[in-house]
């Protein structure tokens, strides 16, 4: 019963970072329809962002509640910054080109950024200081769920929440759900289209870069190549809950955190990822529109 | 007269809207027929049901080929659906834009042709020969719809109304015995329709029976021999031009009541 | 002016990426030391290239602009067009440098001309998924590793040869690409992208982890060159030897590609791209016709895994990872979807120029990633785009005019 609550916790951790990532990736095509494929690499540069930050804040010998604050504060700027970059660069200039145009473009972008991180980093493992300190009050149940694991999913809570608010209740937020509804009618009213799509990225990216400082906290070294796994492992979170459904992405984001700690913890861990990538590969055949997506009737 | 398209209470429900509610349709050979209606009454619905585009939700469709049996064709997908002899057109035009417009005719051939990936590797004198006769044929369709000048021009580059007939010769080379023609003259200009209108009676006086949907009543009333009206996606009224115009049911679909 | 408009604008970019590459150019933690590296001279290098990169930029899409408004045609179709004058001459000439390649240059040349002409084929295959059936095929490489472990384990267990196994690793890939493709190819092309994605990582992850089948993440050793009638040959003829094999295996996939193309098929392949509803409408069968290109693409990445375990004669499952998809993919993007000529081109370029030009290898995968996006932005259309057939008639009504 122990091991099935550690397994059952532990999946959902996991399942709390794919969730901060996997809305990036729904809320992007939600609104352009785009399958960013680099954002993985927004959260690998998060975590990297956060590292070099909180690398260079501990040798100024700054006290560590500082240092997790503006390592967080440095990756979600960044990754924001670069997010938003990527989209004027890579995907804006090919908003009315065949769809898989922006698709191979975001293909690119993906590898650039891997190999940039690479070039200009190392291709290591690098250590990745545990910036989250062990609660004293955790110690009765520290043998099932650690205290980064508890911060991760507390944070991963806030922030659904206030996307939650962002999305229902700001200008911004109604504007978003407009494009996603129809862009050109949401233009002819007086959206500003240009704005909707950088802010989506920009709120993308931030979710992305604070789960890189989390994760790569929690197991506590990172390299160049992380982004791309999660990244599809977010990707199919976001597919499993119906890609473009805020919701979906999250419940998505956990069954598929506990199909993985489950089947790693009773079968194999050999596996893992094939698990995933399964998973991924049977969604998409069986059910594309996904566990709370609608179904798109072509139209012609 | 037998018809050659049977249509027996065609219905189709989009989740909770009914789109088409037990609609009749009958088509005979060499006839020219025209579906009407406002605007979202289910025209188009309509044809991409009896095409296999949309899986009708009730009702059947029947065709019966000029010299074959009467053949459910419900259900059938719709490479299936043309290759038993209906043919349409788009609405939208939807023509291969990157291809010549000779090739677009080519690809209508395609499913009364046979070679086979070997045959295109080794090109033996069965698919020169096979090969010849696709550029012929579609050549010969291009003169009859009067684009014999543009044969090596991207499709993209014609004239609005040179793509409408190109699309219509496209159809025309897959060897309709039944062409369904959506909204054909629509954005046309009084020439581009007069045209259109010469190519359709030739169609019909080679034994083609045309459905079309359409909005220029002008068009309407002079080609087709018979008119179905449909409204809220029910067929409201058939019958002559004459007797369609004099329709009240009709009159008041398309102009509201009075009060 | 307006040229100093430019500059303050292409300024401001530059300084914009000076901000956004600056913790992760400058700064390089040594985490066991804990030392910072501050690598000041990078920033000066993001921001002069940034500058230059973003003028030159905003110049070339300043002249498509304006070009665009004259006419869209002509700038795709003018590009690189080769007088038929000089056609025959250039083939001339491609065939004596071919031909002597090997006597010429180095064991070591040979290797690297016959890895380019590996690639040439896989890009000519994966062209008729990608570019003539607009199918994005992300895990063409796990067609590839079906062909390459065939010949391995069919080898090791039966001991097969190579010429046996050739045609029976082409087999293997099609079979697999039927496999494959079947459930997937009825999917949306963005879905089918991430689809064949999955199954390539989970063909890869299945060759690492199955020691019992695949001898895991080791690999398979000792793997036999072709042989040429039983012949014992130095390593030096061997080499030379498949370099020759894969010229012939090049020259036949062209043929063969280009036969396809201008086919009763090819046509159909190239509708299916344009618009799958109108295609669907003029009587083609959507599910076969994609299956034929997916299942033919594959055909030959089985084809160059053989050939490919036969040369290195040593494989492993580090050899099949998404990005060996990714650089093939580069090579047709960059070449032209659909253009022979382009992806041959293409190919060279992009395997032949990081070997000669040492100091490019590091940056090998960066300049893949960036040829993608920019090919993209600024030709989509590739570096040769693909020529539509002319047909000529005599202006009659006669249609049997002949044709060209």
């Amino acid at each position: 019963m122990e091991y099935f609550l550690e397994l059952f916790l532990g999946g959902m951790t996991r399942g709390s970072i794919y969730a901060l990532i996997a809305l990036g990736y729904t809320m992007v095509y939600g609104i352009i329809g785009l399958i960013n494929f680099a954002h993985g690499e927004i959260y690998m540069i998060g975590a990297f962002t956060a590292l070099i930050t909180a690398s260079v804040l501990t040798i100024f010998g700054l006290n560590p509640f500082a240092i997790l604050v503006l390592a967080g504060l440095a990756a979600v700027v960044y990754s924001s910054a670069y997010g938003f970059t990527i989209e004027k660069v890579a995907y804006k200039p090919l908003r009315n080109a065949p769809r898989l145009s922006p698709l191979i473009s975001a293909i690119g972008m993906s590898i650039f950024l891997q190999n940039y991180v690479l070039l200009a980093q190392t291709s290591d493992f690098m250590p990745f200081p545990n910036l989250i300190p062990e609660f004293a009050f955790m110690e009765p149940w520290a043998h099932i769920i650690g205290s980064s694991e508890i911060v991760i999913l507390a944070v991963t809570a806030v922030a659904m929440v206030l996307l939650t608010l962002l999305i229902k209740f700001t200008r911004i937020g109604k504007a978003m759900r407009a494009t996603a509804q129809d862009r050109k009618m949401a233009m002819l009213v007086g959206v500003n289209i240009n704005r909707v799509i950088s802010v989506t990225f920009i709120i993308g990216s931030s979710l992305a870069a604070i789960g890189g400082l989390l994760i790569a906290s929690h197991i506590g070294q990172i390299n160049f190549y992380i982004g791309f796994i999660a990244g599809i492992k977010a990707f199919t979170a976001a597919v499993l809950g119906g890609i473009g459904s805020i919701p979906g992405a999250v419940l998505g984001s956990f069954v598929l955190g506990w199909t993985e700690s489950f089947a790693t913890g009773y079968i194999s861990s050999d596996y893992e990822d094939v698990f995933a990538f399964s998973l991924l590969v049977l969604i998409l055949i069986f059910r594309p529109a996904g566990i709370l997506g609608r179904s798109e009737s072509k139209k012609v | 007269m037998k018809p050659i398209l049977t249509v027996d209470k065609l219905s189709m429900d989009f989740g909770g809207l009914r789109a088409l509610d037990r609609l009749d349709l009958e088509i005979n050979t060499g006839e020219i027929v025209a579906l009407i209606g406002p605007n979202g009454a289910g025209k188009s619905t309509f044809f991409n049901c009896i095409t296999g585009i949309y899986l009708p939700t009730g009702g059947d469709v029947y065709l019966t080929p000029p010299h074959g049996r009467k053949k459910i064709i419900n259900g059938l997908k719709p490479n299936q659906v043309t290759k038993k002899g209906m043919a349409r057109t788009f609405q939208n035009i939807r023509l291969f834009t990157e291809m010549t417009v000779l090739e677009n005719i080519m690809i209508g051939r395609h499913c009364r042709t046979k070679a086979s990936i070997l045959g295109a590797v080794f090109k033996g004198p069965g698919t020169i020969r096979e090969e010849k006769e696709i550029v012929e044929d579609s050549y010969r369709i291009l003169v009859k719809i009067g684009l014999a000048d543009s044969v090596n021009m991207k499709a993209t580059n014609l004239p609005y109304g040179a793509q409408r007939r190109l699309e219509i010769g496209r159809a025309l080379a897959t060897e309709p015995f039944l062409l369904l023609l959506d909204e054909p003259a629509a954005g046309m200009n009084p020439m581009e329709t007069k045209e259109l209108d010469d190519l359709i009676i030739s169609l019909r006086d080679e034994g083609m029976a045309i459905l079309l949907i359409e909005h220029d009543m002008k068009l309407v009333m002079s080609l087709s021999s018979r008119i179905y009206v449909m409204d809220y996606g029910k067929k409201i009224a058939q019958g002559t031009p004459v007797e369609i115009r004099n329709n009240p049911k009709v009159i008041k679909a398309y102009l509201g009541t009075e009060n | 002016m307006f040229f100093v408009n430019e500059i303050k604008k292409s300024l401001l970019i530059s300084c914009w990426f000076i901000f956004l590459t600056f913790p992760i150019m400058v700064i390089r933690i040594n985490p066991y030391e804990e030392i910072v590296d501050y690598r000041w001279n990078n920033l000066i290098l993001v921001g002069v290239g940034s500058f230059i990169l973003s003028l030159v930029g905003r110049a070339v899409q300043r002249r498509r602009e304006k070009i665009g408004q004259n006419d869209t045609d002509q700038t795709a179709g003018s590009t690189f067009r080769i007088a038929t004058k000089m056609y025959v001459p250039l083939v001339a000439l491609s065939v004596l440098v071919i031909c002597c390649f090997p006597f010429v240059f180095s064991t070591y040349q040979t290797n690297i001309m016959t890895t380019a002409l590996i690639y040439v084929v896989l890009g000519l295959g994966l062209n008729i998924v990608v570019g003539l059936a607009g199918l994005l095929d992300l895990g063409y490489v796990a067609f590839y590793a079906v062909g390459a472990y065939s010949y391995a384990l069919l080898n090791y267990h039966f001991g097969l040869g190579f010429w046996t196994v050739l045609p029976i690793g082409a087999g293997l890939g099609a079979l697999f690409g039927i496999l494959l493709g079947f459930p997937v190819l009825r999917l949306r092309g963005d879905y089918l992208a991430i689809v064949t994605l999955g199954f390539g990582e989970i063909i890869r992850l299945i060759l690492e982890n199955w020691n019992d089948f695949s001898f895991g993440p080791s690999g398979i050793a000792n793997i036999p060159r072709p042989s040429f009638f039983g012949m014992e040959m130095s390593l030096q003829a061997a080499t030379i030897y498949i370099y020759f094999l894969m010229v012939g295996l090049a020259v036949f996939t062209v043929f063969v590609v280009n036969r396809l193309q201008h086919s009763r098929i090819g046509r159909a392949w190239i509708a299916l791209r344009e618009d799958e509803i109108a295609c669907q409408a003029m009587g083609i069968d959507k599910t076969k016709t994609k299956l034929t290109a997916f299942a033919l693409g594959a055909t030959w990445a089985g084809m160059m895994g053989v050939v490919f375990a036969a040369k290195t004669t040593f494989i492993n499952p580090a050899s099949f990872t998404f990005l060996e998809s990714a650089i093939i993919l580069s090579i047709v993007v960059l070449g032209g979807m659909g253009s022979i000529l382009g992806v041959i081109i293409a190919a060279f370029i992009l395997i032949l120029l990081p070997e000669y030009l040492r100091a490019f290898s590091d940056y090998r995968m960066l300049l893949f990633g960036a040829t993608m996006v920019m090919m993209m932005v600024f030709r989509p259309q590739g570096l040769v785009a693909p020529r539509r057939r002319c047909y000529q008639f005599r202006k009659t009504d006669d249609p049997a005019a002949g044709i060209k």
